[in-house]
């Protein structure tokens, strides 16, 4: 509905005046309205709820900030949302020193000879239905949430935020190749995580002739 | 070309960045070998399923901001003004 679009643009203007014009008042609404929703992305990246929270204050001081260089050629939850997000990476990478859970033992294990040490399972097939189904979103909104630090976040922006590995890089002010492994096992250690819930109940050694 | 390395190239197989020579063999390890077959069509589904864990539909309704954090964020703004 062209007209509704219209609406909601206006409505964003006229919170955009108000919040230039330095009005308290609109800047407690702007954080009211779009906070929830910044949020559940800051969540994404922590599984601390007071980092999550931390991000998110972040994420308002610096709008505060940059209010004036936002040009209005987005969308106004989209300009958030990124904010959000670079907010989430910096404070990532102020901590980078902190020790990380290993992401080894999630890692496929192979024997001496290079045959897979457990005999990968077939998964169910992946149908619509289970893939729309909120438990299973949840399940893996849970593994991701398992997933060390850095290796969640090149996840979250290369396969959900759909970066580019250049782009993904230099936002988290690494090398390409080293998120490329990253990415990658990132991905092996989510395939691990949920490997109990989607494989299906048939034994796979059942297959496996002497 | 074993198993080890058959998961080590992966996903460089998947987003097309191995030489011909390499996919060749990649493939004819593919081919013949069932256990990585399973493993590339599980790791496949794994992507997918991460890929729409957070599709705007499937993440919970947006909660309200905590009220503690609406005041931590106004507070933090008053002190950046002065
Ligand atoms: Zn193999």
């Amino acid at each position: 509905m062209p007209h509704e679009l219209e609406t909601l643009a206006s409505e964003e203007q006229a919170l955009l005046a108000r919040l230039r014009a330095g009005d308290d008042d609109a800047f407690e609404e702007l954080v009211r309205s779009y906070g929830g929703r910044m949020l559940a992305t800051a969540r994404r990246f922590f599984t601390n709820e007071a980092d999550a929270a931390d991000a998110v204050q972040d994420a308002f001081l610096s709008v505060h900030r940059y209010l004036e260089s936002f040009s209005g050629d987005s969308k106004l939850s989209t300009w958030l949302h990124r904010i959000v997000v670079n907010a989430c990476l910096m404070k990532l990478r102020a901590r980078r020193a902190r020790p990380e859970s290993s992401i080894e033992e999630l890692l496929p294990r192979f024997v001496g000879d290079g045959h897979h040490a457990a005999e990968p399972a077939d998964w169910r097939p992946a149908d619509e239905s289970e893939l729309e189904r909120a438990e299973s979103r949840a399940l893996v909104r849970d593994a991701i949430g398992q997933l060390p630090e850095i290796h969640r976040s090149v996840l979250l922006l290369r396969d959900i935020e759909g970066l580019s590995t250049a782009e993904t890089a230099a936002l988290l002010g690494t090398s390409e190749s080293a998120t490329k492994v990253r990415l990658h096992r990132a991905r092996q250690a989510l395939r691990t995580l949920l490997d109990p819930h989607f494989r299906s109940i048939a034994a796979p050694d059942a297959q496996v002739t002497p | 070309m074993t198993c080890r390395e058959f998961v080590e190239f992966l996903e460089a197989y998947l987003s097309r960045d191995l030489g011909p020579a390499e996919q060749a063999e990649f493939e004819r390890h593919l081919a013949a070998c069932e256990a990585c077959r399973r493993y590339l069509e599980s790791y496949r589904k794994a992507v997918e399923l991460g890929k729409r864990a957070f599709e705007p539909s499937a993440e919970p309704v947006p909660p309200q901001v905590p009220e503690s954090l609406v005041r931590a964020i106004l507070k933090a703004k008053r002190e950046q003004k002065s």
